[in-house]
């Protein structure tokens, strides 16, 4: 196989005012045609700093100090850069993460594709207009002529990424990098970009530069894999031999802290400590410190390349402990776990009944409301206490505005909650602020969930000061250092600024201000969907021993599947502001009813499964606006099994069991 | 020699003023992230070099803010309790008749060019021939003060000016040298090193603070300072005005009124633009729609218009109360103290807009969501978790408009509703200045000497802005940028 891409010892250096970042040491690669090459990492690994030191798109404080990058046998690193910009979405296109900021606004996205085909002089005027709209319709936007004069505004993300793909592919270059192109997408729409993406390159034979944090797209789409510690490739290999038997310590780490339906009920594997900075040379494995069947002269000497079983050119690994050919190191077993000590379903603690959260559209002069938007829809359901019920959905369901409005910082327009007993809707604002001592939220990015102008005691602080809670300001602060031991940091953190935390740690801050005020019920809003995968498994351990000692319920708002079927009770789905299916954990995930949850766990990508076969087309249509839902069940444009009957009455309940309700005809 | 001090009101704020960054100074030093920006203030050579210049202005200003009244010569023996002259006059009044001595303040009779001997206009001089005969001749007469110490001004004017430059330069160089040693021994005692090794490494440019830059601007600074002492006490270093006075004493005198115009102005501002731009951006609705519609209708009236009327009632309202004012120092300062507070009304718009848009999206982050969910009233959110966070958009936008307030002021005087018209600024020189230039021979220097005095003070306040803007923008790091044009030229 020709390669179509070779990267040598490239080292890529960041001035970050105090110190130089080395964010790649000698990353070395090849891609060869028609294959899709994944580099897999957690963040800060420096993935995306790979594709960018190929592309020479560097921010202006990084430079690349040594290494080769051959594009065709051409060093591109030697190139002027007029003749680089040929090479840039001529010969190697580019997606990126968000296609809401990757086009245009003020341009259509035919206008775009075109000034691409003409810069590269493929096709000019009436040929060039022709030729987007083909790439229109092959990357499968429905009526691509009256899309071709449409703005990105009036494009959903996903088609925004479809036109993004046509503009990366319509000059046919020999490599597309896609930094992770599904990672803003909800799981619907990626599976249906990363369909799109394996199609078009067996239609193409192009190779595919496929850059992602999430393993589940990996095993979905690459044909090899490299991961990437701390500006290293530690390990390349084949999919199948990677994700059959990982040689690095630190990838079968990987494998076992993601959540799922194995690991249900028992802690997830962990790895401690911090990725090590990137300031200075290693002396020894970058992973040593973390590593928890390290050999003494680990942290001493670099590990060279070892091949796994079935050879280099397969699978190599940097890792002493593979030397001679022996056998890869397991992941330490989990220690056993106490018997799940899950609460039995009592009486509710909480219990929602037809919500309603409409927020008014507002046109003209007068600003006369002209319709709503149905953000939540008459939604009930009830949580007993120490339970955890998951609020599953796709974004723009309104699943964090039912969190929202259940706290009162949305008004709700109707329905009734009654919390322990209490009617909160429509309660006077001091009946409300008495609930909210009992009912605290996390939210999903701790950068914005803290103020960084507080020092971390403060925070924790604010709530106990604001209900009374704690005593005077000493009892108070000795209340915030216990907590924090509580959540796994250190006490003296409280005298602390929040920018000086990870992540994780910043999110575990979060979670001690929530406990602070001694809450009935945490609103886990998307607590770990801005985290790695190892600190999302703290995280989630952290949550589930806090719920088993405090006997805490709690509302789990999020998208992510394998989350939700490590830790829920309860699920309850949600499309276009309604809940269209609900019951036990269990039941939901083993026996979906509705189309639409059938639809949701199959998208999910997975690193134990065979790639799935292609989604239903009809998938394809978005969710329609939540401002005009339509007539009728919302999901039956689309759904595979509409009737007739579908378009005219919405679906009633159905009880599958007494426990688990379904919205479709199709369970009746 | 006993005096009474004066207290003026601008000479008040403008103190306060200082207190107040001398607070916030020390409570910056002591928090790490209020620091942090302030510490790559101080690592931009540019940046120091302008602060440099700025503190020179600043020392002027607050020299000139030290206002008394001098006793007035009492009779020997009598009780009587001390009476003081009328005139309010100031330490740099008093430094500059040190200094300048007799070329301080109003010593001609009309225009004399820089360093002249002469001057500029003809006179009729009567003059009395060797055979006794009294004639009347037209010619360009001998100062009083400039230059009268020579006995043959054609002679040795030439060389004494050279002389005195001279003298001038190496004076400064002293002063400049003394400084420079008091300030890296200090630097060095703070750091514990010794001070040969402070010396080498400031010219190296090693180091956290760019000493090379401040030591070359205070090198300009001495010497400049050197040459007023000394060419300054025996000639008109920048000539003299229609009246005699001297055109470097009012420049001086006229860096107090920009500083305060500059800084008070901002001060009058500042609590409007963010408490009415915080307000309307977190509370919202009819609130919101209030400040905006005043906003935009003081937007809307051209602001020349608006201040001159206000200036114009409030010179009325001055006129017709005499009895306010115990003297005209003080009658002028509250004119210019109006002025700020004119200005101020009419320049709080922009960072209104500014602090709204801020607000309205801080008040969505999810951390003033948690405060709302523990139920803290919004009065507390506001101050413990908005208002820290426009902090820095406030000393930004402070520190930009101060030079866009001195040219405002310049403006307002030329169009005649500055200051009052016994008070020195640049504006009201640059006024003089519209006759001088259209007759004939021209007279620049006035003209000059404010164009290069405002110059100075204004591109250093805005290289100071700059700096201050980029050290509090996180994605700007000086550093990367000089590393990125380094690898593009290597590239």
């Amino acid at each position: 196989m020709t390669q179509v891409l070779e990267v040598r010892d490239l080292d890529t250096r960041i001035d970050a005012g105090a110190h130089i970042v080395r964010p790649l040491d000698g990353v070395t690669l090849d891609i060869a045609a028609g294959e899709t090459f994944a580099i897999v990492g957690e963040s800060g690994c420096g993935k995306s700093m790979t594709a960018l030191s190929i592309m020479r798109l560097l921010p202006e404080s990084a430079w690349i100090e040594r290494g080769a990058v051959r594009q065709d046998g051409r060093e591109l690193l030697a190139l002027p850069e007029y003749e680089m910009r040929e090479v840039r979405g001529r010969r190697i296109g580019m997606i990126f993460q968000e296609p809401a900021t990757s086009l245009n606004p003020v341009m259509t996205c035919g206008a775009q594709i075109i000034e691409v085909l003409e810069r590269h002089r493929i096709a000019a005027g009436a040929a060039a207009r022709a030729r987007a709209l083909d790439w229109l319709r092959r990357v499968g936007i429905p009526d691509p002529e009256a899309r071709l004069d449409d703005y990105p505004f009036q494009l959903s993300g996903g088609m925004k990424q479809r036109v993004m793909i046509a503009l990366a592919l319509c000059s046919e270059p020999q490599l597309l990098i896609a930094d992770e192109p599904t990672t803003a997408l909800d799981v619907t729409i990626q599976a249906q970009i990363l369909d799109l993406l394996a199609e078009l390159q067996r239609a193409n034979g192009m190779a595919i530069l496929l850059i992602t944090h999430d393993l589940g797209v990996v095993a979905r789409m690459a044909h090899r894999v490299a991961l990437m510690y701390a500006g290293e490739i530690i390990e390349i290999g084949t999919r199948e031999s990677f994700f059959d038997r990982p040689l690095h310590p630190y990838a079968a780490r990987l494998f076992a802290a993601l959540p799922g339906r194995a690991h249900r009920g028992t802690p997830l594997v962990t790895i401690g400590g911090m990725v090590p900075a990137l300031t200075g040379p290693f002396a020894g494995c970058r992973f040593a410190g973390r590593c928890d069947v390290a050999l003494p002269h680990c942290s001493e000497e670099p590990p060279p390349w070892h091949p796994g079983p079935r050879g280099a050119a397969v699978h190599r690994a940097r890792c002493h402990l593979l030397a001679g050919g022996a056998q890869a190191p397991v992941p330490a077993p989990v220690r056993a776990p106490a018997v799940p000590e899950r609460a039995p379903a009592t009486d509710p603690l909480l219990e929602v009944s037809g919500l309603k959260v409409h927020f008014p559209i507002r046109r003209g002069l007068f600003r006369r409301v002209v319709g709503h938007v149905r953000a939540v829809d008459g939604v009930s359901f009830s949580i007993g206490a120490g339970r955890t019920l998951a609020l599953v959905g796709e974004s723009g369901c309104g699943k964090t505005t039912v969190g929202k409005g259940l706290l009162q910082l949305i008004a709700p327009s109707a329905g009734a909650i009654r919390f322990a007993g209490r009617d909160l809707a429509g309660a006077s604002r001091r009946a409300v602020r008495a609930a909210r001592a009992s009912m605290q939220i996390i939210f999903q990015d701790p950068f914005a969930s803290l103020n960084p102008r507080m020092r971390v005691g403060d925070i924790i602080a604010e709530g106990m000061a604001s209900f009374g809670l704690g005593g005077d300001a000493a009892g108070r602060d000795a209340r915030a250092a216990a907590l924090l031991a509580q959540v796994g940091l250190e006490p003296a953190a409280r005298m602390r600024y929040p920018h000086e935390f990870s992540g994780g740690q910043r999110q575990r801050i979060a979670i001690a201000r929530a406990l602070a005020v001694d809450p009935r019920l945490i609103v886990c809003d998307e607590p770990t969907s801005a985290l790695d995968v190892s600190v999302q498994a703290q995280i989630l351990n952290l949550l589930a021993e806090l719920q088993r000692s405090r006997g805490v319920a709690m509302l789990f708002i999020t998208h992510n599947l394998a989350v939700v079927e490590h830790l829920a009770d309860d699920i309850a789905v949600m499309y276009l502001g309604r809940i269209v299916e609900s019951g036990r954990a269990d039941e939901v995930l083993a026996r979906p009813r509705h189309p639409y949850t059938q639809a949701l766990l199959a998208a999910v990508p997975r690193i134990d499964a065979a790639p799935a076969a292609p989604a239903d087309r009809r998938l394809l249509a978005d969710p329609p606006s939540p401002a005009h839902p339509p007539a009728g069940c919302h999901f039956r444009a689309r759904c595979p099994h509409a009737r007739a009957q579908c378009a005219t009455d919405y679906p009633a309940a159905v009880q599958v069991s007494p426990s688990h309700r379904v919205h479709c005809i199709l369970a009746a | 020699m006993s005096f009474m001090p004066v207290l003026l009101w601008t000479d008040l704020l403008l103190f306060a003023l200082i207190g107040a960054c001398l607070v916030y100074a020390r409570h910056a030093a002591r928090h790490a992230h209020l620091a942090a920006p302030w510490l790559r203030v101080r690592a931009s050579p540019t940046g120091m070099a302008a602060a440099t210049v700025l503190l020179a202005f600043l020392g002027i200003g607050v020299l000139d803010s030290l206002h008394f009244r001098a006793a007035l010569e009492a009779k020997p023996g009598s009780a009587a309790p001390p009476r003081y002259a009328v005139e309010v006059r100031s330490v740099l009044d008093l430094l500059a008749e040190a200094v300048l001595g007799r070329m301080a303040g109003k010593s001609e009779k009309t225009y004399s060019a820089p360093l002249a001997t002469h001057g500029y206009a003809r006179e009729n001089v009567e003059k009395k021939l060797a055979d006794g005969r009294v004639v009347q001749v037209r010619e360009h007469p001998r100062l009083v003060a400039g230059g009268a110490h020579l006995a043959d001004p054609a002679r040795d004017r030439a060389a004494d000016v050279a002389l005195h430059a001279g003298r001038g330069v190496a004076l400064g160089f002293v002063i400049w040298l003394a400084l420079a040693l008091a300030l890296l021994a200090a630097a060095a005692a703070r750091r514990g090193g010794g001070l040969g090794d402070a010396w080498r490494a400031a010219w190296q440019g090693a180091g956290a603070t760019p000493w090379r830059a401040i030591l070359l601007t205070l090198l300009v600074l001495c010497v400049a300072g050197g040459l007023i002492a000394t060419l300054g006490s025996r000639y008109h270093l920048l000539g003299t005005d229609k009246v005699g006075q001297d055109v470097l004493y009012q420049a001086l005198k006229s860096v107090r009124t920009a500083l305060v115009i500059g800084t008070l102005t901002t001060l009058v501002m500042l609590p409007l633009g963010v408490l009415l731009g915080i307000a309307a951006g977190y509370f919202g609705g009819w609130i919101d729609d209030l400040i905006q519609y005043l906003y935009t209708t003081l937007n809307s009236i051209p602001g020349v218009l608006l201040i001159a009327a206000a200036v114009l009632m409030m010179q009325v309202t001055i006129d017709a109360n005499p009895d306010w004012f115990s003297t005209a120092a003080e009658r002028a300062d509250f004119r210019l103290l109006a002025l700020c507070f004119i200005l101020g009304m009419m320049s709080w718009t922009g960072l209104c807009r500014l602090m709204r848009g801020e607000t309205l999206k801080l008040r969505e982050l999810e951390y003033v969501q948690a405060a709302r969910a523990f139920g803290v009233s919004r009065l507390a959110i506001i101050v413990r978790h908005i208002l820290p966070n426009v902090m820095h958009l406030v000393i930004i936008s402070a520190v930009m408009d101060f030079s866009g307030m001195v040219l405002t002021e310049a403006v307002l005087s030329y169009v005649g509703v500055g200051v009052d018209p016994s008070m020195s600024s640049f504006g009201s020189m640059i006024n003089a200045a519209r006759l001088e230039m259209s007759r004939e021979p021209m007279v620049w220097w006035s003209l000059a000497a404010a164009f290069v005095f405002m110059l100075s003070l204004v591109l250093a306040a805005n290289l100071f802005a700059d700096t201050v803007r980029d050290a509090f923008d996180p994605r700007l790091s000086s550093a990367g940028r000089r590393r990125g044009r380094a690898a593009g030229e290597a590239a």
